[in-house]
């Protein structure tokens, strides 16, 4: 099983390690050639700054066909920033608030559970949460009210950090997706 | 300060890895900074070239000037304090800001200690010229560290010298044996307990990127070749031709840092960088502040 992770900016290493963790190959897509290579079996969006990437997707001439693989069914998995543009430019239906627990000093970790797996360890670093839901999209967990990890199909999307915590649940459940 | 928070402080710089933080000194080269790909940006009043021609005492910004660039950005916004003057990180910290630079451009305002970062609540990044500077800031409670390079400069000699110094002392403490690491603990002027995480992790325990004299996307990517985890540009590009074109080109550098074709192609066409003064031409040596 190969998994892409968008080593584009941000903490795309720490997704690398967690999925290397628990035997899946990973592989960095940094620009088209790394992409046009191929043999993905699903897509990793990491967090850090959703400004930035999308540019540098735009720039680098790798959001259409990242949109483009989604749509045609390839799993993808984002931190994030990586659920800011899965819901603004890859196709996940929902409606995200960026920055939605404020500014540095509003980040926290928390435990909550994951899609009926159980409680997790959750960091939330600057984070966005869900407000609103099309249909199609299952809630996977809630925070303090407000939706922090979603599925819609092949499009898994945590508006925290599993790659920060050392807990490979999401991962796990993400895995999952790609082998069925 | 409880471990938890620190584990958070120290997650924001893993999440601004692999990016470039500008230094801005009004809303407007903020805007520019994060429509060109900013991951941070830097307020500050004087970028530093100005602050050395312009000499004198240099202080944090004016609050009003740091919430205006807040309010014109979506990305973390830092701020520089002087080193040891911990009412400066207290209100920094009072205004919310993301992350508060203890920096050596600023005249120091203690010449014996560095602020206690573990008081606070808010992230710090310190300067280092070598893994003994950054191994004592990170005791004292930084979660993020960068080179001191030379600041003002846009001659990046310093930021090489001080990158190349930490990355080969950490690759001889990993060689070391056990029972050496606390005789480097001593020699580096740290506890034995922080050594031994380096040596056996073979990296800082926090995030570290170059900072200094970067004024080309060549030099950025000299910068992540030698091992910087990211970039801060001061100077190099509101002192240069095309501040938005420069900046887009260091932030694609920075994430394509091993391709040879794309940096070439980068470099083309960005107008005149900023002109710099070298190393041996100045007199005031800014890295040399705080040990």
């Amino acid at each position: 099983m190969v998994i892409g992770v968008l080593a584009l900016q941000g903490g795309f290493s720490e997704h690398i390690q967690m999925l290397r963790g628990l035997g899946a190959a990973a592989r960095e897509i940094r620009q088209p050639a790394d992409w046009a290579a191929g043999g993905l079996d699903g897509l990793v969006i990491p967090g850090g700054e959703s400004t930035v990437m999308g540019k540098l997707l735009v720039e680098l001439e790798l959001m259409e066909p990242i949109r483009a693989a989604i749509a045609a069914g390839l799993p993808v998995f984002g931190t994030c920033a990586g659920l800011i543009l899965l819901a603004r430019f890859l196709g996940l239906g929902a409606g995200v608030r960026r920055n939605a627990y404020g500014r540095q000093l509003g980040s926290f970790a928390t435990e909550a559970d994951f899609a009926g797996r159980g409680a997790i360890p959750m960091v939330f670093i600057r984070a966005p949460y869900i407000e609103s839901t099309s249909q199609g999209v299952e809630v996977l967990s809630v925070v303090d009210g407000h939706i922090v990890a979603a599925r819609q199909k092949n499009i898994l999307a945590t508006s925290f950090h599993p790659e920060l915590t050392g807990s490979p649940v999401v991962h796990e459940y993400f895995l999952d997706m790609v082998a069925a | 300060m409880d471990q938890n928070r620190y584990e958070l402080n120290k997650n924001l710089a893993q999440m601004l890895k692999g990016g470039v933080i500008m230094d801005v000194s009004n809303p407007e080269q903020a805007a520019i900074a994060e429509a060109a790909g900013a991951c941070a940006v830097m307020a500050l009043e004087r970028i530093p070239a100005d602050i050395r021609a312009a000499g004198g005492v240099s202080r944090m910004s004016d609050p009003a000037m740091i919430r205006g660039i807040q309010r014109a950005v979506s990305i973390p916004v830092m701020a520089k304090v002087r080193i040891g003057h911990f009412v400066e990180a207290q209100i920094l910290e009072a205004i919310e800001i993301d992350y508060i630079d203890e920096s050596e451009v600023l005249s120091p305002a203690d010449d014996v200690y560095h602020i206690d970062k573990t008081a606070f609540k808010v992230p710090f990044v310190c300067g280092a010229r070598d893994l003994g500077e950054a191994l004592r800031r990170i005791a004292e409670g930084a979660s993020m560290i960068r080179t001191k390079g030379e600041p003002g400069t846009g001659d990046i000699i310093q930021a090489v010298r001080h990158m190349r110094k930490i990355m080969g002392e950490i690759r001889a403490l990993a060689a070391k044996a056990e029972d050496e690491l606390f005789e480097a603990a001593k020699q580096l002027g740290v506890g034995h307990e922080l050594v031994r995480q380096v040596a056996s992790q073979g990296r800082l325990p926090v995030v570290n990127f170059a900072a200094g004299g970067v004024a080309t996307p060549a030099d950025a990517a000299l910068m992540m070749q030698l091992g910087a985890e990211g970039v801060f540009v001061g100077s190099g590009i509101f002192k240069s031709g095309h501040p938005a074109k420069r900046a887009a080109a260091i932030v694609k550098a920075v994430t394509n840092y091993n391709d040879a074709q794309m940096i070439a192609d980068l470099s083309e066409d960005l107008g005149e960088a900023m002109v710099g003064i070298n190393e041996d031409e100045i007199k005031l040596l800014m890295a040399e502040r705080g040990q």
